[in-house]
């Protein structure tokens, strides 16, 4: 017969199933407190880059040149900015008030439609979206990356594996034909390459979801705006008709181009210590 | 005195579906580092490109390999470590048979390209839910059993139910935080984290789905079933009062180690790699508790080929737990990070740690479950060397290969340009991507073997019931 008073917390834990989920539940807590909780209040985080207010205001005051400010505000239950991120011209082409190097800004709907195919076909897998501070990487790739570039990225595509070269700065690197022959067929360009070919994202048109579904925009930027992505009313509405036409190559190509082209990061200044 | 019957329909069910999903998950595994040795074999089909098959590859191992594993091994040990049936044998089947399901539409959706993008969490969020339902059953009922034992007889929960009980209340709570999202269709969601929170977020599951889903849980299994095949107990418990707490404790801390040198703050990676040295401790304390336990019994490894997978499994869990804390160092993590060396390096653990631990519970387990001797012991031995002899050329091919590709991104000639294109370094991989390939069919080939002798031991077994039946009658 065992004895019934126990000697130790270890004894007592051991008779006491319910005592032990309570004690583990509370060891395996502490790292994340310390570990994770900080990282959503301190400012140095994200480069002491700030969202002010409930609309997706951001500044920086101490690197101003990494975020694109506008300034939005709600009219009439819309929400409206100074500024467009895209915009339809009379002509029917898209027009935008932002400026290569005017700093990081959320995605187009065409950008966004590209980055869930980069998603939906693994490219993340093999290609990493975040360059180190080391000398070789920054003569392959360019400046090392910082957090504000990613702070739209829902979920992050820093990646873990360089099966293929680090595409956070692949921007404007080459030109879109390159990278659509690249896509069809990656060995005619670059031999030694092990990439498969994706053959389908030029036929696919972008509008397309599964099973003959569309692919709807406006669901997908009112979702991302629900959890701090600024877009106004305006924007979300043009959404659809941002993507129409297009296949899916046209998307993930618009995508990849914009990849590090956002922040022009100035080579003087000491961005993390 | 008469022996306690288990609830063991459900330990089978499970148990024979793990090695399905061995052969299925390594198959898929060495057909995709095939494709890296030749990128012709993506045969420009979509739903098996070498990433979305990768992905696949990953799910089945872990979560239907692994997952069944520690679901038959948690429900045989539960029972027989407090003398009792499950709390619900009902709940059990429905929890297996909802898994099965969950998973095998996990694959399906995988393939088509449906997929959260987070790595080892891409299940889209319906079967995220279900996935995460399945687990909470699985809890309840595992608790629940352990809290309607007789005191009398068992007044102490014994340690492998310690380990699995870590996994759980683990596994729930970080599965449920990396997988916060919101939806947007039934196939598409976002993650309601974004940039370095998400990804701190990410590798913090990332590394302890390592940590506890295939460290913790199977050091469960090791507890439970190296004494029992070894016939000896334990060889320290306070020994393993430590590697517990200070396992539950330590791994967590972990995942920091995936983001050094990124936009992270450093702080973060540098506790992550500081906590990851001091974790070699426990881990080799753990290793050697289980070693240790053969003490007086060492010659029965020359006889015991199931014991051989076990021990053989220690010794990879202590090589992985030294070889992790070494990566995690900031100075050789620049090296290996994005390389090779971390395929490797996982594989030691998952191969030699996670597989062969798991091969030996199951040929332990199916000898007990159908009340038989296994139709071939030669047939054991002779997969314990296809698996040794294939994880060992795997994770060889690796570090070559990582150790290889760091230097050469690295790597500056007399003018001080760098000396390699990224091509190169590709180019320079093909040999060890070819060997691993090779690596990866030996150990397919020895779970086939697995399979094609645990099939004939239990039609050995029923056919003898049979005919027992049939003289008694």
């Amino acid at each position: 017969m065992a004895d019934q008073t126990p000697k130790n917390f270890q004894d007592r834990v051991e008779r006491n199933i319910f005592a032990m989920i309570l004690a583990t539940a509370f060891v395996v807590s502490i790292a994340g407190i310390v570990e994770i909780v900080p990282l959503f209040y301190l400012k140095s985080t994200v480069d002491y880059t700030e969202k002010t207010d409930k609309y997706g205001n951001v500044k920086n005051e101490k690197f101003p040149e990494l975020v694109w400010e506008r300034t939005f505000t709600e009219q009439d239950g819309k929400v409206v900015s100074d500024k467009r991120l895209y915009y339809k011209k009379a002509d029917g082409t898209w027009g935008s008030d932002w400026k290569q190097g005017d700093g990081v800004r959320p995605h187009t709907p065409l950008e966004f439609a590209g980055r869930d195919i980069y998603i939906r076909e693994g490219c993340y897998i093999c290609h990493s979206q975040m360059i180190r501070p080391f000398r070789d990487e920054r003569e392959r790739y360019g400046h090392f990356s910082l957090a504000t570039e990613s702070m739209y990225d829902r979920p992050f595509q820093w990646g873990s594996k360089r099966t293929g070269p680090d595409l956070a700065r692949v921007g404007g690197k080459y030109s879109d034909e390159w990278h659509v022959m690249h896509l069809l067929r990656p060995q005619d360009l670059v031999p030694e390459s092990v990439m498969p070919a994706y053959p389908w994202l030029a036929e696919n048109s972008v509008d397309n979801y599964f099973f003959g579904l569309t692919r709807n925009m406006k669901a997908r930027m009112t979702a991302l705006r629900r959890v701090g992505v600024p877009y106004t009313d305006e924007e979300i509405e043009l959404a659809q008709e941002h993507i129409e036409g297009k296949t899916e190559m046209d998307a993930i190509v618009a995508y990849m181009q914009v990849l590090g082209t956002m922040v022009k990061l100035d080579d003087s200044k000491v961005y993390r210590e | 005195m008469t022996k306690p019957q288990y609830d063991d329909g459900v330990v089978k069910y499970l148990t024979v579906l793990a090695v399905v999903f061995l052969v299925l998950g390594t198959l898929m595994g060495t057909f995709a580092a095939s494709q890296l040795a030749w990128p012709a074999l993506n045969f420009d089909i979509a739903e098996i490109t070498f990433a979305r098959l990768r992905v696949m590859h990953t799910n089945t191992v872990i979560f239907a390999f692994g997952g069944m594993t520690l679901m038959a091994t948690a429900f045989y040990t539960v029972q027989r470590t407090n003398g009792i049936k499950l709390f619900s044998n009902k709940l059990a089947w429905i929890t297996a048979v909802l898994f099965t399901v969950g998973l095998l539409l996990g694959v399906i959706t995988l393939s088509m390209g449906m997929t959260q993008g987070k790595e080892y969490h891409e299940l889209i969020w319906p079967l995220d839910i279900a996935v995460a339902l399945v687990w909470v059953l699985y809890t309840f009922n595992f608790v629940m059993t352990i809290a309607s034992r007789n005191k009398e007889t068992h007044s102490h929960v014994y340690v492998s139910n310690w380990f699995f009980l870590g996994m759980m209340i683990m596994i729930t709570y970080l599965y449920v935080v990396n997988g916060l999202a919101i939806p947007v269709s039934l196939f598409t969601s976002y993650s309601i984290f974004s940039g370095v929170q998400d990804a701190m977020i990410q590798w913090w599951w990332g590394h302890n789905a390592v940590g506890f889903f295939l460290t913790a849980g199977f050091l469960g299994i090791m507890y439970y079933f190296v004494p029992k095949q070894a016939q000896r107990p334990v060889y320290s418990y306070r020994l393993s009062v430590i590697h517990f707490w200070a396992l539950m404790f330590g791994y967590v801390w972990l995942g920091a180690h995936h983001l050094q040198y990124t936009a992270l703050p450093d702080w973060t990676g540098s506790l992550g790699a500081v906590i990851s040295l001091a974790m070699i401790i426990p881990s080799w304390g753990g290793a050697l508790n289980g070693m240790l336990t053969l003490s007086g019994a060492w010659d029965r490894l020359r006889t015991d080929y199931i014991l051989r997978f076990l021990i053989m499994a220690l010794a990879f869990y202590a090589m992985a737990t030294f070889e992790g804390p070494v990566m995690a160092a900031k100075t050789v993590n620049a090296l290996s990070h994005y390389t090779d060396w971390t395929i490797g390096h996982v594989h030691s653990g998952a191969l030699g740690w996670v597989a062969m631990v798991s091969i030996g519970a199951i040929y332990h387990m199916v000898m007990k479950l159908w009340k038989t001797e296994m139709y071939s012991m030669r047939l054991i031995n002779f997969h314990f060397w296809l698996a040794t002899i294939g994880t060992v050329l795997y994770i060889v091919a690796m570090w070559v290969s990582g150790i290889m590709q760091g230097l050469m991104w690295r790597a500056y000639d007399e003018y001080g340009m760098l000396a390699y294109t990224f091509a190169e370094s590709v180019a320079a991989m093909h040999p060890y991507y070819v060997m691993r390939a090779v690596g990866g069919v030996l150990f397919t080939s020895g779970a086939v073997v697995m399979l094609y002798n645990i099939v004939m031991t239990i039609k050995m077994a029923k056919a003898r019931q049979t005919s027992t039946v049939a003289a008694n009658a």
